[in-house]
């Protein structure tokens, strides 16, 4: 065991925890953080993503001794029920989920994408989700709210 | 409403605060199995069916606080498509109260009715019909209106309800609030069967696209899955399953993990072997770490040959459907078509592995469970705990979207033999590959197709006959071992006792689709299916299946429907007849040719036969083609046609689905955005099973364990445009939604690359090789 201090959504926070244990369980069970969920600790669905330094990161894949001291993003740190993000506001207006256990995946990958590269093509947004799952088949949705989102930043930017 | 807090949670908080202002209200629920003696439970669909059988009790659906606030009461839960916010619509329309005064408590064993399942397409006929949820709310309606009219002096038919209170109509001045009526108070009613529901004409919230009110919380990482669920001195569990189908436990070698740091014990129960550790972390390390001996497996045969193994098995199950008596003899003059349809193994394969909490203490249990079933696993829990079924609580909680029996049932098993070993509450969720390895299974079909045509090339005798395997499969109320845990503990799965041949069917049920939509479904004098086809016969075989089987998605009807549809469009093919005009020729429920007529126009469906002129002999190149399928899902639970677009590419047998239009007619809708949302999902959902989807396996042990061998159609995969038709039936009855439009899309993919191709593929998966093999193959 050793003590790590972690940034997770603005806030400084210390754990004491084995540094090989993967992010995604520390923020799940130390932290009981909601957002990144376990879908198959194993890089390859997409549902545990968070953002860590501005990229998308598979905290399932992370050991937490890796991130000690670098900002980390989870999906509850983009805004609350009360005050989403707009790109959750994207989501809610478009109904684009359905059990929603997907949703940290395709929220933070496609933020994390728009952020660095906001004029991303069709193509881009396809290549950046293409380890993403879904699998109540929400897909036609999820990628209407995600282009929503996409032309209202860039709107924004622009006014 | 305060949306940070979950419905769950929300209820939990207005369950407290009601049963403080209203003195304890315990109804005993086990009482309601009697409600089937009121007629109550059955609607006319067979979807009612199911095992629970809600309450007759008023009170045990609704309770009127004393600050008028409204609490329902539900045995049918969220799964992810929407019901819980339906239900609120339901609730409130029905009892004339904005959605935000309402609150539903739904699917805990110490609250709610017991209404068995909640399975995709059986909620919205159970509570939305003249039954359960939905007559609850208008009995109490009435109820509050009768005590208006006592209380006010004025006769019941001058009275209205409106926002939580009854006015004299005309005069709003008069009228007293639901608080004043009865808050606090229990009804002490029965349901009465003759109470009115608010007719569909009068809707203002049931019937509108309200949006899902769990939505705001999900998207901001507030909502509370099973997984999230936190109980005081929580301990974490993993399982060690048995490395190959049939393996028995040895001996297991607890040195070999001592002293591992956090582990606090190494459970074994017969087969079941798992541990207990205070974090996650070192319970996945410690079960990783565990030496373990185990018998070699049960080889399962190969899975290259495994549809000829299925169908030449000797000792089957055998159900006839429909048996005119008469198929050989009229299939013996004209010409007839024959052809064989395969269907693979497919998994439910949640995004999310399964997960339960379970605090299980000497005489009570706790369990929190993602489970479609809290009063059966109820008793199935009891039965493995050695605990009466009153001691055990089973609490719902979502979890990933199920599309069946996924692993909620046997996680719920997994955490609650470790909690009970080490006395303390325990968390367990499953590894990708416990789950991929071992969950129930949608089963493999064979299906033979056999037709008559008379010199017209209209279809005159339908012969089906089917081979399928089965194994365990829901639990139910008394069957733990239909699922992996509760079979490694030593309980046995429910398996296949044969019988043949088939007794003749006393009634048509056309519950699995078993019967195409063409054929009359006659037994006895009544005439229960869609079509016109006289001559039929149709004739299931089950056999043990090597693996767990249970409800997947469209469980059966799916693969029925493949082969009914999928030949359909060959028939049509062969007499050179357009596939809807061929389709409609043969169809008489009107409701049916609705669906196929208003998706065929929606689509803008050109006319004429398949394969698409010039292009059965093109070698290279994309070739384009459409396909049209139907069905009336389980034979009366709503109605959907859907016309796929697709591009082949005939050098490397690459399907793209490129457009899908769906008409789906599942009576008085809902919530019609809820509806799309799930014909949408269905159809991505049935696109990555006709595409990709295939249980394998080598040896005796199975080999799709993870995402990459298990490959389903990510968020970057192509997906078509979508487009869908409501048919709203306000004045017929409520049927399933969610699993109708899933059901036909395999097979209206499987007509498009005809169309496209001029090559049938009778098998699915349509992998590129299996699609380029038959453009190659043929003549
Ligand atoms: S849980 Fe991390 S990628 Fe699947
Ligand atoms: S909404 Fe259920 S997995 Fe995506």
């Amino acid at each position: 065991m050793s003590v790590i201090t972690l940034r997770v959504n603005g806030q400084t926070r210390t754990v004491d925890v084995d540094p090989a244990t993967p992010l995604l369980y520390v923020l799940t069970d130390d932290l009981e953080l909601r957002g990144p969920k376990f879908g198959c600790g194993l890089g390859q669905c997409g549902a545990c993503t968070v953002i860590v330094k501005g990229e998308a990161v598979r905290s399932c894949s992370v050991p937490v001794q890796s991130v000690a001291g670098a900002e980390i993003i989870t999906l509850e740190g983009l805004g609350s029920p009360e005050n989403p993000h707009a790109i959750q506001q994207a989501f809610i207006d478009g109904q684009a989920l359905q059990c929603g256990f997907c949703i940290s995946g395709v929220v933070m990958t496609a933020k994390a994408l728009l952020d660095k590269t906001p004029n991303a093509s069709d193509a881009q947004i396809r290549q950046a989700m293409s380890n993403v799952l879904c699998r109540c088949g929400a897909h036609v949705r999820m990628l209407a709210a995600i282009k929503k989102y996409q032309q209202q930043r860039l709107e924004r930017r622009t006014a | 409403m305060t949306p940070l807090l979950t419905p769950d949670a929300r209820a939990e908080l207005s369950r407290r605060d009601f049963m403080k202002r209203s003195g304890a209200l315990v109804v005993a629920f086990s009482a309601a199995r009697v409600a089937s003696d009121l007629g109550l439970a059955r609607a006319t669909v067979s979807a009612q069916g199911i095992n629970g059988v809600g309450s007759p009790q008023l009170d045990s659906w609704i309770a009127i606080g004393t600050d008028g606030r409204v609490t329902a009461y539900t045995g049918k839960c969220e799964l992810g498509t929407g019901l819980y916010t339906a239900q609120l619509q339901l609730v409130a329309e029905e009892l004339c109260v904005p959605m935000d005064r309402v609150t539903l408590i739904q699917c805990d064993t110490s609250m709610t009715p017991d209404q068995g399942t909640t399975s995709g397409a059986q909620s919205h006929p159970t509570n939305f019909n003249h039954a359960n949820l939905a007559l609850a709310c208008a009995t109490a309606r009435e109820a509050l209106v009768q005590l208006a009219s006592k209380r006010l002096g004025v006769p019941v038919e001058q009275l209205a309800a409106a926002d939580a209170a009854v006015a004299v109509r005309g005069d709003a001045s008069r009228r007293a609030t639901y608080s004043e009526l009865i808050g606090g108070q229990t009804f002490n009613l029965q349901l009465n069967p003759k109470a009115q529901r608010k007719p569909a004409s009068e809707w203002t919230i049931l019937g509108k696209p309200v949006p899902r009110v769990d939505f705001p919380a999900i998207v901001t990482g507030r909502f509370e899955y099973v997984h999230n669920v936190r109980v005081p001195g929580m301990l974490h569990g993993r399982v060690v399953r048995p490395p190959a189908l049939g393996s028995t436990l040895v001996k297991v070698d607890e040195g070999s993990v001592q002293g591992m740091p956090g582990l606090v014990k190494v459970v074994v129960r017969k087969n079941f072997v798992g541990v207990v550790a205070e974090k996650m972390w070192q319970a996945e390390q410690a079960a990783r770490r565990l030496k373990a001996e185990w018998t070699p497996g049960r080889t399962v045969p190969d899975q290259r040959t495994f549809h000829q193994h299925l169908r030449s098995q000797k000792a089957t199950r055998d159900v006839m459907t429909v048996d005119s008596g008469d198929v050989d003899t009229t299939a013996g003059g004209g010409t007839v078509l024959r052809s064989t349809y395969h269907h693979p193994f497919q998994m439910h394969a949640s995004v999310g592995t399964a997960c339960a909490v379970a605090d299980v203490q000497a005489t009570r249990a706790t369990i929190y469970s993602a489970t479609q079933a809290v009063w059966p696993l109820r008793n199935t829990m009891a039965t493995m705990l050695g605990l009466k079924p009153e001691e055990v609580r089973i609490v719902f909680r979502m979890g990933s979207g199920c599309y069946g029996v996924n692993g909620a049932d046997t996680v719920s098993y997994d955490a609650a033999l470790l909690s009970q070993a080490v006395g303390r509450p325990v968390r367990v969720w499953l590894s990708r590959q416990d789950e991929m390895s071992w969950e129930n299974y949608g089963p493999a079909f064979v299906v033979d197709q056999r037709v008559a045509l008379d010199p017209s090339g209209t279809i005159v005798a339908w012969d089906y006959e089917s081979w399928t395997l089965s194994l365990g499969g829901r639990p139910g109320y008394n069957a733990p071992g239909n699922v992996v845990t509760g079979n490694l503990a030593g309980f046995q799965p429910q398996g296949v006792q044969p019988r043949s041949p088939a007794p003749a069917p006393t009634s048509f049920d056309n519950g699995s689709n078993t019967a195409p939509s063409y054929v009359t479904g006659t037994v006895g004098n009544r005439s229960g299916g869609c079509g016109v086809v006289k001559s039929e016969r149709a004739l299931t075989h089950t056999i043990e299946s090597p693996f767990f089987t249970g409800p997947l998605r469209s469980p059966a009807r799916l693969q029925n429907t493949f082969a009914h549809e999928s030949f359909m469009d060959e028939i049509a093919a062969h007499v050179k007849a357009d596939p809807v005009e061929y389709r409609l020729r043969h169809l008489r429920d009107p409701r049916l040719r609705d669906v196929v007529t208003a998706a065929s126009q929606k689509a803008g469906w050109d006319r004429r036969p398949s394969p698409r002129n010039g292009n059965g002999t093109r070698r290279s190149g994309v070739a384009t083609g459409r396909g049209m399928a139907c069905v009336l899902y389980e034979g009366d639970n709503g109605y959907c046609a859907l016309v796929a677009e697709v591009d082949v590419n005939l050098s490397t047998g690459l399907v793209t689905v490129k457009r899908c239009v769906a008409a789906m007619d599942c009576g008085p809708i809902s919530n019609p955005d809820g509806v799309r949302n799930q014909m949408e999902g269905g159809i991505i959902h049935g696109i990555s099973r006709a595409l990709r989807e295939e249980v394998t396996w080598s040896g005796e042990r199975v080999t799709s364990v993870d995402w990459r061998t298990y490959r389903p159609w990510y968020l970057g995969d192509h997906v078509p445009v979508i487009e869908t038709v409501l048919i709203n039936r306000p004045d017929a009855e409520a049927m399933g939604a969610g699993e109708t439009a899933i059901t036909v899309t395999a097979a209206a993919i499987g007509n498009a690359i005809f169309d496209a191709t001029g090559a049938r593929v009778r098998q699915l998966p349509f992998t590129a090789d299996r699609v380029k093999a038959a453009i190659d193959g043929k003549a």
